[in-house]
């Protein structure tokens, strides 16, 4: 705690005595001053629904396509096989590349942030899964097997549950990415939102207001990182590599 | 179906699948006929035409130099301050609050940032920015390799008079060299995507200029090819770096197998 | 008067004086070591035994060097023992942790080496000789993990005499290994005391282990741990596997040290320090 005061109170020293002019970097007062005056019109709270909202839905999709594919391909080895090559080649393919294809296709509207944000988040999410389902230990699979368990109920019963603290690790990975794109949809397409706030405050060189959302920003990314690593580490409890006993 | 039959079977699926999805892919531009969509041919073609070797230097190359040195100075960087505070934990209870912050900050959020401290969209602005974001999956995989080290061998080092430098050199660094490597992995994919994004901010060179210029000139043909170079660019980066690290890291491969049991 | 001390001219290598070690604090002090003395005389070979649990890795660890004694002291040749202290040499029971999997069995052993002032040259001939001792020669440039567990800690056990100490503080060293590895590692160890004239401290579970091996065994008592009694060794040598275990002298000690211990494993645990 006591570092973080440090940190601000080192900003705000800097900024002031003009170590680094304050045209260019806001004293930390005057930001959070700003900051806190934004955030008390509803301008602000709306842009950060925009993004929240953007976020979610590109996760929602990102997850809703991940899973199952990479659940199927997981407990498939033939089409895991058959897949390798294609997602290899797409697998890094940085997303910001699809921006100007997203901008010409589908305009500054929620679907090319969605568009983009679940695409990024598809490949952790996907990767995590089949590992998740490979990695199931084969033991525990023929047990079910022995117990006539037929191939539907041994998935939902026996990997599924084994796969869940992988699956924890990609929804992590993967809703840092979401964001990182919704974000950027807003930034470089004016898709509206706290990017294209950020836009704003450059373009017409409102520095506060800039250094405003990009405190903002980062707190909001704090603030799932934090969530979604705190449901990480629940998943992850019972898991062997977790468990703290004798190895 | 016998073994040698299925797997002759898996060997043609890998390799009919992607020729599959070209083909498809070539058929539905043809027949789509969007302009936003142009033939695969005509990308092939406006690929080659590019970037072997026309636009090469031009612009491969910048991006090229701003990914290699920003990652070198993330990893020089991460793995300075990585190995103190994985060693310390005083140190870490007053750094650790700071590089969530960072480290959870969507990069773009700064892009405008750094143009506006830095004064310039130049070089240094770019390979600053790189460099800033691809510090951290270095910095966080460093320190936890370090407080990974097996207690043994750190009291090993110990008992036989192992101090300081020496022992981050001898001891501490190859011990916890399997894991800065993972994190360097991630360092590196990153770098790609953090130069695309700041070379289409705010740039005049680059393969993430020619994506933006493409766009506004409305085309397509080039975007696409410049979209392709990228994807390729990201998984030959990716390549190298396993190759590398198979060279380098042999040893931790044979010692997992041979501790596995 | 302590029987059998094997060279030298009697003078004390290692003493320690009512070492006692606590840890933690107030509701979960633990008392890891109450209070033990004995000492080591200059090439003696003496063995520590007790029940399990009777913090004999704590005490091995403090002697090294590397745990701070939260009473009492350890001496070297009448000096303080702070930190390693650079004529001792350890060997750790979990041998595969403690030998660096990135290098080679040669650069394994020669690592300790580096900072004594010593030339290139010497630095190898005291590797090679080293192990030779130890019967690894043909297995210089292997990696620890491609050998056996008998012959990591083997490695483990050249890399401590390269390194030339005067006294060598074992920690249940042959635990891990099968019965016969352990009897030929028995056998090398007091082959390398006998050679290069160590002092020897071992700390072992096992007592036929520590009356084969010892001049004198320690026998520790349970938690709060003091010693119960120490008894001299007065098997002749060199000792062998056979021979001297056939020894009645061999049985009849080895049913003392026996029954100290089981009377300490069925004693009541008193919680006040002795």
């Amino acid at each position: 705690m006591l570092s973080v005061a440090g940190a601000l109170a080192l900003w705000e020293v800097v900024s002031r005595t003009g170590l680094i002019s304050q045209t260019d970097l806001p004293a930390m007062s005057t930001t959070f001053q700003k900051l806190w005056s934004l955030m008390q019109g509803g301008d602000f709270w709306a842009a950060f629904a925009r993004t929240v909202r953007g976020w979610a839905l590109g996760l929602a999709v990102a997850t809703a396509l991940a899973v199952p594919i990479g659940i199927f391909l997981g407990s498939n080895d033939f089409a895991n096989r058959a897949f390798r090559v294609p997602i290899e080649f797409l697998r890094p393919i940085p997303s910001a590349a699809l921006i100007p294809l997203l901008f010409l296709t589908l305009g500054t509207t929620l679907k090319s942030e969605v568009f983009l944000a679940a695409f990024g988040a598809f490949w952790p999410l996907l990767i995590q899964t089949i590992y998740g389902v490979r990695d199931v230990d084969p033991l525990a699979v023929d047990t079910g097997r022995s117990f006539r368990l037929g191939r539907f109920e041994r998935l939902y019963r026996i990997t599924l549950p084994s796969s869940v603290p992988y699956i924890a690790t990609g929804l992590r990975i993967s809703s840092t990415v979401s964001l990182i794109l919704a974000f950027t949809a807003e930034l470089f397409m004016g898709v509206p939102g706290l990017g294209q706030k950020v836009n704003f405050a450059q373009a017409y060189g409102l520095e506060d207001e800039l250094f405003a959302y990009a405190v903002a920003t980062g707190f909001l990314g704090l603030a799932i990182h934090l969530a979604m690593s705190a449901l990480e580490r629940r998943a992850l409890r019972w898991h062997p590599s977790q468990r703290t006993g004798t190895a | 179906m016998n073994r040698r039959g299925y797997e002759a079977l898996a060997v043609g699926a890998e390799i009919a699948v992607p020729v599959a999805l070209l083909a498809a892919w070539q058929l539905w531009t043809v027949h789509a006929g969007s302009q936003y969509f142009p033939r695969l041919s005509t990308i092939v073609v406006e690929f080659r035409h590019m970037w072997l070797f026309s636009q090469f230097g031009e612009h491969v190359v910048p991006s090229l130099e701003r990914i290699g040195l920003g990652f070198a100075i993330a990893v020089v960087v991460g793995i300075a301050l990585g190995i103190p505070l994985g060693l310390s934990r005083w140190a870490r209870l007053w750094a650790m609050p700071h590089i969530e912050y960072w480290r959870a900050m969507p990069p773009p959020a700064l892009l405008p940032i750094s143009v506006v401290l830095l004064h310039s969209i130049g070089n240094v602005q770019k390979v600053s920015f790189i460099a800033f974001f691809c510090l951290f999956p270095v910095l966080l995989n460093t320190i936890d390799g370090v407080r990974g080290i097996d207690p043994t061998l750190l009291d090993t080092a110990r008992s036989y008079g192992l101090r300081g430098f020496d022992r981050i050199r001898r001891i501490i660094l190859p011990a916890a060299l399997p894991q800065i490597a993972a994190g360097m992995r991630n360092s590196l994919s990153l770098a790609v995507i953090m130069m695309v994004l700041s070379e289409y901010f705010s740039s005049t060179s680059g393969v993430g200029y020619v994506l933006l210029i493409s766009k506004n000139t409305f085309q397509l043909a080039p975007m696409w090819a410049a979209i392709l170079l990228i994807g390729l660019l990201g998984y030959l980066l990716n390549l190298l770096f396993i190759l590398a690290e198979r060279r380098l890291l042999a040893w931790h491969r044979g010692w997992r197998a041979a501790t596995a049991g | 008067m302590a029987p059998g001390l094997a060279g030298g001219d009697g003078r004390l290598m290692l003493e320690i004086k009512g070492l006692g070690k606590t840890y933690g604090a107030g509701d979960k002090l633990t008392n890891a070591i109450a209070d033990v003395s004995f000492s080591v005389g200059d090439g003696e070979f003496v063995c520590v035994v007790g029940p399990s649990g009777c913090g004999k890795t704590t005490l091995l660890k403090c002697a090294a060097g590397l745990l701070r004694p939260t009473r009492g002291e350890v001496l070297l040749r009448g000096r303080r023992v702070t930190a390693p202290p650079e004529e001792l040499a350890l060997v750790f029971q979990e041998y595969s942790r403690s030998l660096m999997p990135w290098a080679s069995v040669r650069n394994n052993v020669r690592l300790p080496l580096r900072h004594k002032k010593l030339s290139a040259g010497e630095r190898t001939r005291l590797v090679e000789e080293s192990l030779d001792a130890v019967g690894l020669t043909r297995f210089i440039d292997h990696f620890p993990w491609q050998l056996s567990g008998g012959m990591q800690q083997r490695v483990a056990i050249a890399r401590a005499l390269a390194y030339q100490p005067s006294v060598l503080l074992m920690d249940e060293p042959f635990a891990s290994v099968d019965a016969q590895t352990r009897s030929d590692l028995e056998d090398l160890t007091l082959r390398v005391r006998e050679e290069y004239g160590i002092t020897i401290l071992f700390v072992t579970h096992d007592i036929d282990e520590s009356i084969y091996l010892g001049d004198r065994v320690v026998v520790l008592t349970h938690s709060p741990t003091h010693v119960k009694e120490i008894v001299g060794v007065g098997l002749p040598r060199p000792r062998d596997q056979i021979a001297t275990k056939e020894l009645p002298e061999f049985a009849h000690l080895r049913a003392h040290v026996y029954r100290l211990i089981k009377r300490e494993q069925e004693a009541p645990q008193s919680l006040v320090p002795a």
